[in-house]
């Protein structure tokens, strides 16, 4: 990266989550906070998780893909 | 962990050799009589991977170098003899597991590693883990699994969870760079991120106590095949061999890919027989968990480590694809027993029968 790295970072993981790193908070539209038991997080990304905000690994069984469809 | 019960001539001379002190002349004799058996017994042995003997064996000498055994010094985690007879079962038994590594892996038709990016490794590995479609113990104990067999799966799992991530701790010192802070970060997550009782091993351990299981390290090893044995024998073989630190990534990195889903579906079993949050958060944590972790294992940790060292996609694929050949051969087994309505555990036990 050529730029100075920030406080928290979002990895855009190919047709997977985002994966939450550093100093952020996760709230409800009220402000109030959302359970959060880890440091890093892998937030859904397909719809599909049964444990929303966060992934379950559900997008490798429905084949959630994060490039538009070659063609 | 108490030492267990000899199951055959190697385990047998080595308990008797760990009962002397070590460095002494008694147990010079005694350790040479153990190398003599095994050069002798491992030419007989067909099957190192379900070798009772040979399996709880090598457990025992790699347990020397966790918790130790129990009235066992810690002097011998070193002694020179009893790291050549480790070598000497090691060798058969790494043989064993690449040949079932090869045939679980099938035709892998892949790029030059020096080109491969670390998305790539991830893909390769994503792949492997979604064509892992062996006999399914998630489905069963979700479904159909009886409190028995519950408690046995359990057992089964014990003697690694009630250690997990041990194993793969051995790696951090042999990794630099990003595949280093990956597994340094995937690791403070399993180890409860600085709170005790969140450690994975310590929620395991829980979930045991809420059968009424003993919840001590090792407290079942009696009970378990040499295939269970085998499982954390081919983590530590990773984990303690610098040589095969591309193998030990390759292995987190599945595991953690195979996880999240039949995590839940083993929180269902338990939930099926009216067990609380108490019981089943193990199995909840790991859904969430292995969900981050997979990506990190996948891309940050073995494709960082195959970026670095090209050199090492072959062990990493090993070490995946060893993951799977071994689990899927615990699967079979547990459900051969199980829908035969048969123990699939070596000897009845107390809390299981």
């Amino acid at each position: 990266m050529n730029q100075e790295p920030a406080e928290s970072s979002i990895v855009v993981c190919p047709d997977g989550p985002l994966i939450v790193r550093g100093d952020f908070e996760i709230v409800t539209p009220s402000g109030d906070p959302v359970p959060r038991e880890r440091k890093t997080v892998a937030l859904c990304r397909c719809g599909a998780s049964a444990i929303k905000p966060y992934c379950d690994g559900t997008h490798k069984m429905i084949k959630f893909r994060t490039e538009p469809p070659v063609g | 962990m108490k030492i267990p019960e000899a199951r055959g001539p190697l385990s047998s001379a080595l308990f008797t050799a760990l009962s002397v002190t070590a460095g002494t002349g008694d147990a010079t004799t005694r350790v040479e009589e153990l190398r003599r058996l095994v050069t002798g017994e491992l030419v007989g042995t067909t099957d190192v991977i379900g070798d009772d003997d040979v399996q709880l064996a090598l457990f025992c000498l790699y347990e020397l170098h966790y918790s130790g055994l129990e009235g066992v010094s810690d002097d011998w985690e070193w002694e020179p003899g009893l790291i050549q007879v480790r070598r000497l079962l090691e060798r058969p038994f790494e043989e064993a597991l690449r040949a079932a590594a090869q045939s679980a892996a099938g035709e892998l038709d892949l790029p030059p590693a020096a080109e491969m990016t670390s998305d790539a490794v991830a893909d390769v590995l994503f792949g492997l883990a979604g064509t892992d479609t062996g006999p399914s113990v998630s489905r069963y104990v979700a479904k159909k699994a009886s409190l028995d067999q519950l408690k046995e799966f359990l057992i089964h799992k014990s003697v690694y969870q009630l250690k997990e991530a041990d194993p793969h701790t051995w790696a951090i010192p042999r990794l630099t760079g990003r595949p280093k802070a990956a597994l340094v970060e995937i690791q403070a997550d399993e180890y409860g991120g600085g709170r005790p009782d969140r450690m994975h091993s310590a929620l395991f351990a829980r979930t045991m106590r809420g059968l009424g299981m003993d919840d001590q390290y090792g407290a079942y090893v009696n009970a378990v095949p040499a295939i269970s044995l085998a499982a954390v024998n081919m983590m530590s073989l990773f984990g303690l061999n610098r040589r095969l630190r591309g193998a030990i990534t390759g292995h987190l990195a599945l595991y953690e890919m195979t996880s999240s889903r039949p995590n839940r579906l083993y929180g269902n079993g338990f939930r099926r027989h009216g067990f609380d949050t108490g019981v089943t958060h193990y199995f909840d944590e790991h859904v969430e968990a292995d969900a981050v972790h997979e990506q990190i294992a996948g891309r940050d940790l073995a494709g960082g480590l195959v970026e670095a060292e090209p050199g090492l996609l072959g062990d990493v694929l090993l070490g995946a694809t060893a993951a799977m050949a071994i689990d899927g051969r615990i699967s079979t087994h547990l459900l051969a027993c199980w829908e035969n309505g048969e123990t699939s555990l070596r000897a009845a036990v107390p809390a299981a029968a």
